[in-house]
């Protein structure tokens, strides 16, 4: 009884309030920007959490996540265009738009498989090394993968792509209800489920052997190379996932939505959560995404507080670009306190042991 | 037939000959020792038939199976484990996922049944469950099972070493000085462990040790080792006795 208790309470109570955003949304209580807002942070712990796996599990540096998303985002729009899409240039809808909600799911797995290859061809060569260079490779395939898609014409390059809207309203034709907001619900417990019984078993237990003593992992029979090639492709295709809901909530991609910042946002997240916390994670996506939402409406009003007190001079404007003065500052003051972020090493359930009485966490 | 045979090992880091020319072959089920001065080239050697390191020259076969190329991985999975000089435990993992993560190489189930939950990943974790507690159990480790390696005290840290190594059910242990870092009531048990281990799990043991208290009282075999080359081999006896050892160790100048 109380295992059964324990076994489904997380999955009962995460359904109820998935089932009520769901509700509300679909009777309009919930206005387009908190739904935009909501859809947001679900993408951004699904990156996250599954940067976390290669920075915060495994202990390397990936400086280039951002990369890895831009590969699911275009692969997904140019899937979703091509097959629900009139366009010039790629040609009629190939397929009947009655076929979209059966045909999204498959978009979003093959954006991420091709994100983990374009993982596997960056993780090859450069586990040859560590550290340092790691980071300098993965932030090198960042900038690659950028360029070639702004250097590739027929699908935008720089003006970037859009016409991804065409599945949502084929969706939503079908049946009339918040497709992308169950896609993104869905996509985040899936990767966090995925994420989560890979850190759980002893398979991915090699992940932390790597980080905390490789030469002891080598030598009592992991086989660092490919726990590290496993890691670093489950990684990036969940970011590629990541990226495929992205351009599909905004109906619109440009490559430089995941440039180098992209990528810091991305280990400002797994940072301020934890390093190896899933829920630290989990945590620091949505405070960030709430942080990020709330420097939109704060800036503007810290600027008419100082200009009122007259601080500032009067041709003098706070603009939405100090969003890149205090996220940084965040870092840097987490960075002094807490080093360890939010969670540090530990799970929602370490620091309330209590937990566990109700919730089995596996 | 010998379980380990090293057949002319040489070793060349750059322009430094850090062994030249070493044989030897263990047999099933004895216990070697290998001695020498600081920097005769002893980690070396264990070094070089754990996989870490491709010869220079020569050739290693464990139980038939030539070595060279293999990763470590790979030769751990052959039946070779090593204990280390400076204890390598992760230490921010528990005791039992320790001993758990010995038995990687043989979970017998790949990443999507992980993912997947299937039943044969199932079977195989309660399977490396048993095995694992059974082995804590073995080396009187299991009250520890919860705490992380860190906070235990050294002596029974390399334990917790020993037993992991013992967890890939290796046919060769090689020990790396076991007993450094210990105080002599750490030894004394060290050494009732270690003799204990050899006579309940039927390996050989090849073993690197400074202590000659640990060396004399365990070993069968013993092997001499000075700058990269075997300087004498033998039994406890004919080694204490030897003139090139005791110069060795003493200086020549001793004589």
């Amino acid at each position: 009884m109380h295992t059964a208790v324990q076994r489904y309470t997380l999955n009962i109570l995460l359904a109820l309030v998935c089932l009520g955003l769901v509700l509300a949304a679909y009777w309009d209580l919930l206005d387009s920007y908190v739904l935009t807002v909501l859809m947001f942070m679900g993408i951004n712990i699904i990156f996250a959490a599954s940067l976390n796996l290669v920075n915060g599990y495994m202990g390397e540096f990936s400086c280039g996540h951002g990369g890895f998303m831009c590969v699911g985002a275009y692969v997904g729009s140019v899937l979703s265009v091509i097959c629900f899409s009139s366009n010039k240039i790629l040609g009629a809808a190939l397929l009947p738009s009655t076929l979209a909600p059966w045909i999204f799911p498959l978009i979003l797995l093959a954006s991420g498989f091709s994100a983990a290859l374009f993982g596997l061809l960056v993780a090859l060569p450069s586990f040859r090394t560590r550290g340092d260079y790691l980071a300098i490779i993965t932030i090198a395939a960042n900038y690659i993968i950028i360029s070639l898609v702004e250097n590739i014409d027929i699908i935008g390059g720089p003006r970037g792509l859009s016409g991804m809207k065409r599945t949502m309203n084929a969706m939503r034709d079908v049946a009339d209800i918040p497709w992308m907001l169950i896609w993104v619900m869905i996509g985040t417990l899936v990767s966090l489920t995925l994420l989560r019984r890979l850190v759980s078993s002893t398979y991915g237990k090699g992940i932390r052997a790597i980080c905390q003593n490789e030469v002891a992992a080598e030598i009592m029979g992991v086989n660092t190379d490919r726990v590290k090639i496993v890691a670093f492709m489950l990684s990036s295709a969940l970011a590629g996932v990541a990226g495929a809901l992205y351009a599909h909530v905004f109906g619109y991609v440009n490559a430089q939505a995941f440039n180098i910042l992209k990528s810091t946002e991305g280990m400002v997240m797994v940072y301020l959560g934890g390093m190896g916390s899933l829920s630290g994670s989990v945590i620091a996506a949505m405070v960030f995404t709430l942080l990020v939402e709330g420097l939109r409406f704060g800036i503007p009003a810290l600027d008419s507080l100082l200009h009122a007190a007259h601080v500032l001079p009067a041709d003098v404007v706070l603009s939405q670009i100090w969003k890149w003065v205090f996220i940084p500052l965040l870092l840097i003051l987490l960075m002094q306190f807490r080093p360890e972020g939010i969670m540090g090493n530990r799970e929602l359930w370490d620091l309330f042991p209590r937990l566990k009485r109700w919730i089995r966490f596996r | 037939m010998a379980l380990l045979a090293v057949h002319n090992l040489t070793q060349r880091f750059g322009g430094l000959q850090a062994l030249t020319d070493f044989n030897i072959s263990i047999a099933d089920r004895e216990f070697v020792g290998l001695i020498g001065p600081n920097g005769a080239g002893k980690t070396t050697v264990f070094n070089l038939v754990s996989g870490f390191y491709e010869p220079t020259e020569g050739s290693i076969t464990f139980d038939g199976v030539p070595t060279r190329g293999l990763k470590p991985h790979s030769v751990t999975a052959l039946g070779i484990a090593r204990t280390f000089q400076n204890i390598r435990l992760w230490n921010n993992m528990s005791v039992l996922d320790n001993i758990r993560l010995a038995r990687h190489h043989w979970l017998g189930y790949s990443l999507w049944d992980a993912l997947l939950r299937t039943r044969r990943f199932g079977d195989a974790e309660a399977g490396v469950d048993k095995t694992s507690w059974e082995m804590l159990e073995l080396m009187e480790l299991e009250a520890y099972a919860g705490e992380f390696p860190k906070n235990l005290p050294y002596g029974l840290q390399r334990r917790v070493e020993l037993a992991r190594a013992l967890s890939v059910k290796p046919r060769l242990l090689l020990l790396d000085e076991p007993a450094a870092g210990l105080n002599s009531a750490d030894v004394d048990g060290l050494i009732r462990v270690v003799d204990w281990i050899y006579s309940e799990f039927g390996i050989s043991i090849w073993m690197i040790e400074h202590q000659m208290k640990v060396v004399m009282a365990l070993c069968e075999r013993i092997v001499v080792l000075n700058f990269g080359r075997i300087i004498a081999e033998g039994s406890p006896g004919q080694i204490q006795a030897d003139p090139g050892v005791i110069g060795a160790y003493l200086g020549d100048g001793m004589l």
